[in-house]
């Protein structure tokens, strides 16, 4: 296994009284695609954010590419976002600019290249999620899907490293499920891309990533191939993985004894 | 009672929190302006946005509240047989008063409401956390062209408010009234000052303009990601500028003209 | 970033009109022919009472501006008003005799510096004083000295 390019140790974050993570290790390691799964409200998108240092943790330490993000001052915590890319759920394009010009953004904020060749750049990023056509369309013209391969090709605009995907496959209609899933694993493989990809969708996870972790209530449950996962023991596993409706992670919210429930003198 | 003096010390608290996260915005928003001057692009958009949009508006009121004045000013001074001063009326209120105050309210209701729900829609679609990631600091590449253009579109939409105003007063003065054209302007020109009026009330303007979109951007800044919290910061944007610029009209007046 | 024109020529049109604006403020608007210090002669004048002349009242010669008045200062030697004015260079021949009044412009109007030529051949000059004044006319004072008169009668 290559070395970790992302590496968490002895992460605790809480947002007030509420722990969201505590005591997470994990290793994502370079050139892969790992994808970090777990049931809604995990925190998982919490997670993207501590690694891009939007967020910092309460303890442990969050480390990108050698450098512990929370201590770096903005100059180079910027520095270091250039080499990240971040795919947000609902594509975050900007509204008030075309799709060529979103894909162009980051290339002539950060860049002075000539306008000809930010065009070239741009268009070729296009070609990459099949977009090349609709470079003239605004964000409000494009559905979801599009919105995302828009939003994918501006991640890679600037040659990154790394790219975050926050729930790349929810909502999606099955033919744009299925471009994405293809794009996800053509462009980690052909780019040499580092991707994280969170998500619960599990068969799409699954058929597409090197390397799983699974995070349910602050921690990491399981970690593996998907192979090794797909043969885990633990009873939690294998509930999230079928989709199964009632097991370790019971059908019904905690509440009393059904039978006292009804027969109790307290009603109105 | 222990109940309502907390609940006192928690919103003073809070009040005292959001002022502070205010000016540190500013702060931060203001680092962004010598970056602007490379891309002045940015700021001629948002002057477009928030200064040409709001022309119309800002002409018709003109209009209208200069021929106002003009009915009310005369209703007045014909008691006193001194309708001639009625530019001077017309030219005083909306030079110094109107023109700025009433050209910033119009500001705040249409440019102001119109900033807060575009960077509170930002917020929420995650496109400011995106430009963060993408190493784009939002308030530099976002805010800060939209501050700079109101404090520039304000004072020009306040004369061009007072200009068309005079206009206004002039047709109905003169043309409805009957008042002695030479008179309006002569009388005008010699009791309007340029430093002490014109000067002033232009100083004025760009201190609302700043405010207004000061108080525009942090409201959309600072909204609740969410509709409902987009739509809240809208009306508390209208609510808390307007006051500001009444409040600061005073001020100002106090100090401009206080001392006579 | 690329600009649409439209936003130009709209921008470029709001900045024209709202010069114009300042532009007719300026000019039509307002007296924009104020003398500063530097280019105008001054002239003082003592007064007993100057009433409500302040700074920035006009001095006019049959009835034409041709100054404004600069500075109000009180004489603590003799309990005087110093009154200095600002002169347009371009009156810069009136005579060393002209006599300085205060008048009311109408019954409840501001009060103005009225000048008056005298005859002399030599003409004033920056920091000459004008020997002849007559103070302001004060309406209390007025009425006072008529109600006097009234009694003894």
């Amino acid at each position: 296994m290559p070395e970790a390019w992302v590496r968490i140790r002895g992460l605790r974050y809480a947002r007030g009284e509420q722990v969201i993570f505590e005591g997470v290790d994990m290793d994502i390691p370079r050139g892969r695609l790992t994808a970090i799964m777990g049931p809604s409200g995990t925190g998982k998108t919490t997670l993207l954010r501590l690694i891009g240092g939007q967020l910092h943790a309460d303890a442990g330490t969050v480390e990108v590419a050698g450098e512990n993000v929370a201590a770096l001052r903005s100059k180079a915590l910027y520095r270091l976002r250039k080499r990240m890319g971040m795919l947000f759920q609902n594509g975050a394009l900007l509204t008030d600019l075309s799709v060529f010009d979103n894909v162009a953004f980051p290339l002539r904020e950060h860049t002075r290249l000539p306008e000809r060749m930010i065009r070239d750049l741009v268009l070729m990023k296009l070609h990459a999620v099949g977009l090349r056509g609709a470079r003239e369309l605004m964000p409000a013209q494009l559905s979801g899907g599009m919105a995302r391969r828009v939003a994918l090709a501006r991640a890679i605009a600037l040659d990154p490293q790394m790219v975050l995907f926050d729930e790349p496959f929810t909502g999606q209609d099955p033919i744009s499920l299925g471009v994405l899933v293809s794009l996800l694993r053509s462009l980690t493989d052909a780019l040499g891309l580092t991707s994280v990809v969170v998500s619960h969708d599990v068969q799409e996870s699954l058929s597409i990533a090197d390397y799983v972790y699974v995070i349910s209530e602050g921690r990491v449950v399981e970690h593996g191939t998907p192979e090794a996962l797909r043969q885990s023991t633990s009873p939690w596993v294998q509930q999230f993985l079928q989709g199964q409706s009632d097991g370790p992670v019971p059908f019904h919210y905690p509440a009393p004894d059904y039978r006292a429930d009804l027969l109790a003198d307290d009603r109105p | 009672m222990m109940d309502f003096l907390q609940r006192l010390g928690a919103t003073a608290l809070g009040v005292t929190e959001r002022i502070g996260r205010g000016h540190l915005f500013l702060l931060y928003v203001l680092g962004g302006f010598p970056g602007l001057l490379p891309r002045f692009g940015l700021v001629i958009k948002q002057i477009y946005a928030s200064g040409v949009l709001s022309l119309l508006i800002i002409a018709v009121s003109g209009l209208f509240v200069g021929m106002v004045l003009a009915l009310q000013g005369y209703n007045t001074l014909v008691d006193f047989g001194a309708t001639e001063s009625l530019g001077v009326v017309v030219a005083l209120s909306l030079v110094r008063e109107l023109g700025p105050v009433v050209g910033a309210l119009l500001f705040a209701g249409r440019a102001g409401s119109a900033l807060t729900a575009e960077i509170g829609l930002m917020k929420a679609t995650e496109q400011l956390s995106a430009m963060e990631m993408m190493a784009v600091n939002p308030l530099h590449r976002v805010v800060a062209p939209r501050l700079l253009g109101g404090i520039i579109a304000m004072p020009l939409l306040a004369a061009i408010l007072s200009a068309v105003g005079i206009i206004g007063g002039y047709l109905v003065a003169v043309g409805l009234l009957g008042v002695d054209e030479g008179a309006f302007w002569s009388q005008m020109q010699a009791k309007v000052d340029l430093f002490d009026d014109v000067a002033s009330g232009v100083i004025k303007s760009v201190v609302f303009g700043f405010v207004v979109t000061w108080i525009a951007l942090f409201e959309g800044y600072d909204a609740v990601p969410t509709s409902e919290g987009v739509s809240r910061a809208t009306t508390r944007t209208v609510v808390h500028a307007s006051l500001a610029v009444l409040a600061l009209n005073f001020i100002l007046t106090a100090l401009m003209f206080g001392d006579d | 970033m690329m600009q649409s024109r439209g936003v130009q020529i709209w921008v470029g049109l709001l900045v024209i009109a709202g010069m114009a604006a300042l532009l007719m403020l300026a000019m039509k608007v307002s007296n924009i022919r104020v003398f500063s210090a530097e280019n105008g002669y001054a002239v003082s004048a003592n007064f007993e009472n100057i009433g409500g002349l302040k700074v920035r009242s006009p001095v006019t010669m049959a009835g034409v501006v041709v100054g404004r008045v600069s500075e109000i200062g009180f004489d603590s030697e003799i309990y005087e008003a110093v009154v200095t004015m600002n002169i347009d260079p371009r009156y810069d021949n009136l005579p060393e005799d002209t006599s300085a009044s205060i008048f009311t412009s109408g019954l409840l109007g501001e009060q103005y510096i009225g000048l008056e030529a005298g005859g002399a051949e030599s003409y004033l000059h920056d920091g000459d004083r004008i020997q002849l004044t007559q103070s302001a006319i004060v309406l209390e004072k007025l009425i006072g000295q008529f109600l006097v008169s009234q009694a003894d009668k």
